[in-house]
């Protein structure tokens, strides 16, 4: 019995180590590498929005009603955004399905967010772009003639360095994305995934006209004014069907991916902005700053509280509470490999946290307080120790299961829609309520019967250290 | 020993004392809001912006602006500073917002956007829903939760009753309490209130249970002790447990109202006066609800009502 409780000792002790290097400020990652077993895993604080400052917009298919999406054409539309928001350069910028027509965008750190919402939602612009006799390299930003509308173009199409040059090229459009029929990926002779396309009558014209006479010359395929792709047209291609090849070749996903940009980029689905929430860096930094002194106080006047009303086990459980702390933040970090990589911090988020705090010492003061009963009734100490972390469980069992399945609902209503504050907290309480079972039950009884081995006489003369 | 039910109509219309203010708060909110409490944009879809301008400004001026602009509809609250606004107004669209912008920098100089919500009013729709089927979805989880917590006890059904009534009494603290702050101080019902609520809702029936437990633990040991002093007895064993624990989420919630972000003092508010009127009601409230029961004294009264009257 004592040789297992020092074995659960050294175990808590080496997992309070562990975690306390997780909370340190200046780790990184954890980077194994013993021979054939390698492990990364990036450690950091993720937080959310409000606490970093930026934009979070919730964007909806705008179809007439009555009309539904298929979860490819969204899926397509998802990516037409991730593209635009990669074009921004946001650091940690998040886009996620939501729900059967909706994607949500969070972009931490933007500076001007009517601009972004505006590039996010700009519907998007498909051409085929004459290229000349050099291949033009895919990512590049290029001035072309055509226009579709007369609505000032959001996304810039000139980068900043072509503007000092004093003359810009211009590049010729050939066809448009609405001269495109459909776009799917096959395979060439050899096997090596390709695209294979087909035009409308008056592109199959245009394109016949063209090809024709620009044979090995280069075509640009371009969205948004960026080049995707820039194939070689080998032959003429008059019957209106055409197929574009890399001269490095496809992978099945790139080809699948130019697929739905040339089938959803000529035609995407229109999106509508049906939510934005904008926190200025200042009230983040803000927020911050006071959640971590509100939090900080909090827990010390638990921590004093406790010391002065139970004592020794008080001091135990003072113990366990900040251990309770350094697990809770360290899975925030570090996530639970295998289940999820870590938690987003958010104010509500932070308050689940101190809440569990609360609860975490719920469960030490039920069984203090039926250990103390138990030895005014005059029984020895360690029946009294065992019969507090018995007769405690179901009261324990209970609260925690009830908190628990509160959680459950909550988390059921902050994934209805935009509100990920609310999702935050349930994260945060569960953990919490979870890691204070832990801490609280397995934690504090191997603590007391450790100190109860070591000293057990002692205590039995100094009562009032046991806070009777 | 000292019977501590005894007072218990006394205790009954303490509560009645919070909750029935908080009721007509929320009758007078019905009819001139449309809801028992003053709805946020969470709810009814809109744009909130808090800005903070270089030099000092006039809300009436702005409120102008917007109202030259076709939005009737719209408050505006300047901060002590004299230089930070909040503005809500109906749901404007990106152009509406650029107007806007626009006539404010014109009017006022540059300002920053502190904060910015906009909510279409499809999804003030989506989220009532969510949240009036979320309120019932625990309440649905905490009645099973009882159903199952007293399966084996005799007179189950009691016991439930009482705890849900303690349950019911507390949400209507503190919304009664929020409807009040409402028409007083302007404060509106938002997606964090709806998890505030559900929270206490969790947490209410847990202070409920475990004196019930002790009640279902102690009543086959002291048979021959009136059901009164048995009560009493679990009351206070357990009345230290209850309290040592309340205080503690309330020491951290209390740390939090007074030194955290100014964003979440409605939540945390709620949170603690729910917490608060848990403890209250599972001592106050659900035990004597079962006294009552157990003396069968609904009946009584009633008999005696009705002998009077006949």
């Amino acid at each position: 019995m004592r040789e297992r409780n020092l074995f659960i000792l050294l175990a808590i002790v080496l997992l309070i180590a562990f975690c306390l290097w997780v909370d340190l400020p200046q780790t990184q990652a954890l980077n194994i590498q013993l021979g054939p077993i390698k492990i990364y895993r990036e450690i950091k604080f993720r937080l959310g929005l409000d606490l970093k400052g930026g934009l979070q917009v919730v964007l909806e298919a705008d179809l007439p009603p009555g009309e539904k999406i298929t979860a490819e054409d969204m899926e397509a539309a998802r990516n037409i955004v991730q593209n635009r928001v990669d074009g921004m350069g946001v650091v940690e910028a998040v886009v996620q399905r939501q729900g059967e027509k909706r994607v949500l965008v969070e972009l931490p750190g933007i500076v001007n967010p009517d601009e972004a919402i505006a590039t996010l939602k700009a519907t998007g612009r498909l051409e085929f772009v004459e290229a000349g006799t050099t291949p033009l390299p895919e990512g590049l930003k290029i001035n072309t003639t055509y226009e579709i509308t007369p609505t000032p173009e959001v996304t810039p199409t000139i980068t900043p360095t072509s503007e000092i040059t004093p003359a810009v090229q211009v590049y010729r459009t050939i066809m448009t994305g609405k001269h495109l029929k459909s776009a799917k990926v096959g395979s060439d002779e050899f096997g090596r995934p390709e695209i294979d396309f087909e035009l409308t009558p008056e592109g199959t014209e245009i394109f016949a006209k063209y090809t024709r006479e620009h044979v090995g010359e280069f075509l640009a395929i371009v969205m948004d004014g960026v080049v995707i792709s820039c194939p070689r047209i080998r032959e003429a291609i008059t019957e209106g069907r055409g197929r574009i090849t890399s001269e490095k070749g496809f992978t099945l996903e790139e080809a699948r991916r130019l697929a739905i940009i040339l089938r959803y980029g000529a035609l995407p689905v229109p999106l509508k902005v049906i939510q934005t929430r904008v926190i200025g860096p200042t009230l983040g930094q803000d927020s911050i700053q006071k959640s971590i002194r509100a939090g900080i106080i909090g827990i010390i006047v638990v921590l004093t509280f406790m010391l002065t009303y139970y004592r020794l086990p008080g001091f135990l459980a003072d113990l366990a509470l900040i251990s309770y702390g350094l697990i809770n933040l360290a899975i925030y970090k570090f996530g639970i490999p295998g289940l999820f990589p870590g938690v987003t911090l958010s104010l509500p988020g932070i308050t689940g946290f101190l809440l569990s705090t609360g609860m975490a010492v719920d469960a030490n003061i039920l069984i203090f307080e039926r250990m103390k009963e138990e030895l005014r009734q005059g029984r020895p100490l360690p029946v009294a120790i065992e019969a507090g972390f018995s007769r405690a469980w179901t009261s324990i069992r209970d609260s925690n299961l009830s908190t628990l399945l509160t959680c459950v609902v909550l988390y059921w209503f902050g994934s209805n829609f935009g509100a990920s504050m609310v999702k935050g907290f349930a994260i945060t309480l569960f953990i919490g309520v979870c890691v204070s079972m832990f801490t609280a039950i397995t934690m504090t009884r191997t603590f007391i019967t450790f100190v109860f081995d070591l000293a057990g006489r002692l205590l039995e003369k100094r009562r009032w250290l046991l806070g009777i | 020993m000292y019977n501590l039910v005894e007072k218990r109509y006394w205790f009954f219309g303490l509560s009645l004392l919070i909750i029935i203010p908080g009721l007509i708060a929320m009758g007078i909110s019905l009819a001139r809001f449309g809801a028992p409490w003053k709805l946020s944009i969470d709810f009814t879809g809109g744009t909130l912006m808090e800005l903070r301008f270089e030099q000092k400004v006039s809300p009436e001026r702005i409120y102008s602006i917007f109202t030259g602009l076709g939005y009737g509809d719209t408050t505006v609250q300047t901060a002590a500073d004299e230089r930070t606004v909040v503005i809500k107004c109906k749901p404007l669209d990106e152009e509406a917002k650029a107007r806007v912008k626009e006539e404010l920098t014109k009017e006022f100089g540059t300002f920053e956007e502190i904060h910015y919500e906009y909510i279409g009013p499809a999804v003030g729709k989506e989220v009532t829903r969510a949240a009036t089927l979320a309120v019932i979805a625990a309440s649905f989880i905490i009645l099973s939760f009882i159903v199952f917590a007293f399966r084996k006890v005799p007179n189950a059904l009691r016991y439930g009753v009482c705890a849900i009534i303690a349950m019911i009494h507390d949400v209507l603290v503190a919304t009664g309490l929020f409807s009040i702050a409402g028409l007083i101080i302007g404060w509106e019902v938002d997606a964090l209130f709806i998890t505030a609520l559900l929270t206490v809702i969790g947490f209410s029936v847990q202070d409920t249970i475990v004196v019930f437990d002790r009640i279902r633990e102690n009543t086959p040991k002291r048979r021959g002790e009136p059901f009164e002093i048995i009560v009493t007895r679990s009351l206070l064993e357990t009345l230290h447990r209850s309290l040592v624990t309340q205080l503690n989420a309330i020491f951290v919630l209390i740390a939090i109202l007074l030194f955290g972000g100014a964003t979440i003092k409605q939540f945390v508010t709620v949170l603690l006066v729910g917490l608060m009127s848990g403890t209250y009601s599972s001592i106050f409230n659900a035990v004597p609800l079962l006294v009552v029961w157990e003396n069968r004294e609904i009946q009584k009264f009633m008999a005696k009502v009705f002998a009077r009257s006949s």
